[in-house]
């Protein structure tokens, strides 16, 4: 049998990859990276680095920077809430997830965005929790009905609680990660246990150009050392805070990743880390982040590209779109973007419900972006042989009137071969006008109420779901706020 | 060059987003002993209200808009310490002070606004990112500053805007400053929310704005 190729998008050339590493290490060693940590400062003295005190700069050499990609593992193995179903950040894998912290939620109903409430993270979750394509979770919204302060802890509690797939998260203030952690820890009983078997990533976010702040240093720190993978969210807009060029661009991507793949490693050896990002193009006009844009998507695939190179684990956003509400922006630029990140092989891809660039979600558009990942993996499982002869056999004896419904051949195949998408309309024109032209947006709405409906909330254990309570409360306590939802 | 010839310059140098000419452009003129608001006048503003128009034309896109007026910026860098020194009055619409919230350090659009309100003729200060509440308070004092304008952009230093509000209510100091606030999560129905005086989406918005406030002390410019 002849087994299917997977099909693979590539835009750079081995010489120009090589190229683009060589100047980010350049840029490393000669012009340094900006760094707001006296703890992550002290560390590169210690390896040997020089760093300015006065502008908090730290040139780091070659040397630590080949050895620390040694010591970063290729692959990552993350594991659901029940820590039973194990997911390979690595090689090719694909895996989806939401995107991440947005503020709004798309109503469906107003056809306007809304402040977005517990309530809604809470649906959010339990929806991402049913959706086949969809391997992961993210603290996809932040609660307006709490305080600014506990926030970043307060969605992955909710998180937890209403979802067994491995969270996408992150924190906002410093103080944020200890009972982030804990709640980790809760879940899977020891911190042995947690750093054998890490339900969470977290995404750090460097300063375009070139800067970590005290938060994210901090991030990757703390996060190597309890073992929780590190996802780096590089953001270059090219022409404001990156190069114009997408070369260009890419070069300072790569610097922002390595360095921060450094200080994890300076941390503690052997420390996860996932070569993420997103970046965009900006838009020269408006001034917005054209996450959209296929300019945008082509920098994503290429950092990929050479994150492969380096045989590391490799995250992106996309299947996000900058438009307002489900129209055919939010499908063409999500569909452009999943089909994309599929065939780069990213594996983790962040995107999936959001629209308004980053700063919205939809629930319907979750649902409908679920079933462009399901395309998605079908493209990339490819064509392959599936009888030997391929179709010889099925066309002894053929008649004129011969036809392939009723073959048993068509019923062994036909799942395998297809996929069985529910919202896109391939009904007749006459069932569309009966069914008062519903637009997929709407079909969308009606699954998100049935699927909310039909599948019972995931159930925490009892004693878990009061130390996560516990924890809650001890954070807004020490944060000085005196209740939360 | 005869001063007309200097002016016509000077709005060359503005329009092309040529820096080193529009700074010693504005040497020439201190040099010739030209009448230096009018040099303001007829040279670098007439050059950046070109560019204005060439940017609504939709000819001009954000790296002209940006280098002309940075063009301006470092030319008026040296004509006003000048026009100070022989206490020459300078025309200005305002006092403004511009920062990014603290806990925040992006300040790409903090930095458009500010370039672009001091193109078309505000006095700005500009903190920088990372700024501390307070200390937006204690220079605007200081300056006797028309404006306090807010960035944030993320969505969690954007409660730091609500924050001031309420801090200069408990100071007493509100309804002294004009208001502004911006950033990439903030929208007109959060402004109002929060009692500010102006919202804008983005740099050229900003100006309308700053404007606005300025011919209607007492108006909202949301």
């Amino acid at each position: 049998m002849i087994k299917a190729i997977r099909p693979k998008f590539k835009l750079l050339s081995d010489d120009f990859i090589v190229k683009i590493i060589e100047e980010a290490c350049c840029i490393l060693e000669k012009e340094g990276v900006f760094v707001e940590n006296e703890e992550v400062l002290n560390l590169f003295k210690e390896a040997g680095m020089e760093v300015t005190k006065s502008n908090k700069r730290v040139f780091i050499k070659r040397k630590l920077i080949e050895d620390s990609l040694s010591s970063t593992p290729s692959l990552i193995k993350l594991y659901d809430r029940s820590g039973h179903k194990q997911f390979i950040i690595g090689g090719d894998q694909v895996h989806f997830a939401p995107g991440s912290t947005a503020v709004t939620i798309f109503d469906h109903k107003t056809q306007e965005q809304k402040k977005a409430l517990t309530e809604d993270l809470i649906r959010f979750t339990r929806l991402t929790d049913c959706l086949e394509y969809i391997h992961f979770q993210s603290t996809a919204i932040i609660s307006g009905d709490v305080s600014g302060i506990i926030s970043d802890c307060y969605r992955l509690f909710i998180g937890l609680q209403f979802s067994e797939k491995p969270i996408v998260t992150g924190t906002f203030r410093v103080e944020g990660f200890k009972p982030m952690r804990d709640m980790l820890i809760a879940i899977r009983g020891s911190k042995d246990a947690l750093e054998r078997k890490p339900l969470a990533i977290f995404d750090a976010c460097p300063s375009p150009p070139l800067k970590w702040s005290n938060l994210t240093s901090q991030s990757l720190i703390d996060c190597a050392r309890a073992g929780i993978p590190s996802e780096l969210i590089s953001m270059g807009m090219t022409g404001a805070t990156s190069p114009v060029t997408i070369g260009g661009t890419l070069v300072q991507h790569v610097a922002e990743n390595l360095s921060g793949l450094v200080i994890c490693q300076l941390a503690k050896k052997g420390a996860p880390v996932i070569f993420g990002g997103s970046p965009s193009v900006f838009d020269m006009r408006k001034g917005t982040t054209r996450i959209g844009a296929i300019e945008t998507m082509m920098i994503d695939s290429a950092y990929i590209q050479i994150a492969k190179y380096l045989n590391l684990p490799t995250h992106a956003y996309m299947g996000l779109s900058d438009t307002k509400s489900n129209d055919n922006q939010a499908g063409f630029e999500s569909g452009i973007g999943i089909i994309l990140s599929a065939l780069s092989g990213i594996n983790v891809i962040s995107g999936p419900g959001m629209m308004d660039f980053e700063s919205c979600q939809s629930i319907e558009k979750l649902v409908i972006d679920n079933e462009i990942c399901g395309m998605a993996y079908r493209l990339i499982d490819g064509i392959s042989q599936r009888d030997e002869p391929i179709a010889v056999d099925l066309f002894k004896d053929i008649t004129q009137e011969s036809q392939f419904l009723s073959v048993p051949h068509t019923r062994k195949w036909y799942r395998k071969e297809l996929t069985f998408p529910k919202l896109i309309d391939r009904d007749t024109y006459d069932y569309w006008i009966n069914s008062r032209k519903k637009s997929i947006a709407d079909r969308a709405y009606e699954e998100v109420g049935r699927l909310i409906k039909e599948n019972p909330s995931s159930s925490l254990d009892k004693n878990i779901r009061v130390e996560l309570k516990k924890i809650m409360n001890r954070y807004a306590k020490d944060s000085e706020i005196s209740s939360f939802k | 060059m005869d001063e007309e010839e200097i002016l016509r310059e000077i709005q060359t140098a503005v329009i092309d987003g040529n820096k080193e000419d529009s700074e010693s452009l504005a040497r020439q003129a201190i040099k010739n002993d030209m009448n230096l608001s009018e040099v303001i006048e007829k040279g670098y503003t007439i050059g950046i209200q070109k560019v204005g128009d060439l940017w609504q034309k939709g000819e001009y896109f954000l790296p002209e808009l940006i280098t002309s007026a940075e063009c301006m910026k470092f030319a008026m860098n040296i004509l006003i310490p000048q026009m100070q020194k022989g206490k020459i009055m300078i025309n200005s619409l305002g006092k403004i002070i511009i920062g990014t919230i603290e806990g925040d350090i992006h300040d790409i659009g903090k930095n458009l606004v500010a370039s672009l309100l001091s193109a078309n003729g505000f006095q700005v200060f500009d903190l920088g990112s990372d700024v501390r509440l307070e200390y937006f308070i204690e220079k605007a004092e200081e300056e006797d500053a028309d404006f306090i304008c807010l960035s944030s952009l993320l969505t969690t230093t954007m409660l730091g805007q609500k924050r001031f509000i309420e801090m200069l209510k408990e100071k007493n100091l509100f309804g002294r400053f004009k208001i502004m606030v911006g950033g990439a999560p903030v929208n007109r129905k959060w402004a109002e929310d929060i009692g500010a005086d102006g919202y804008a989406g983005n740099a050229m918005s900003a100006v309308v704005v700053a404007k606005s406030l300025t011919a209607n002390k007492s108006k909202k410019g949301l």
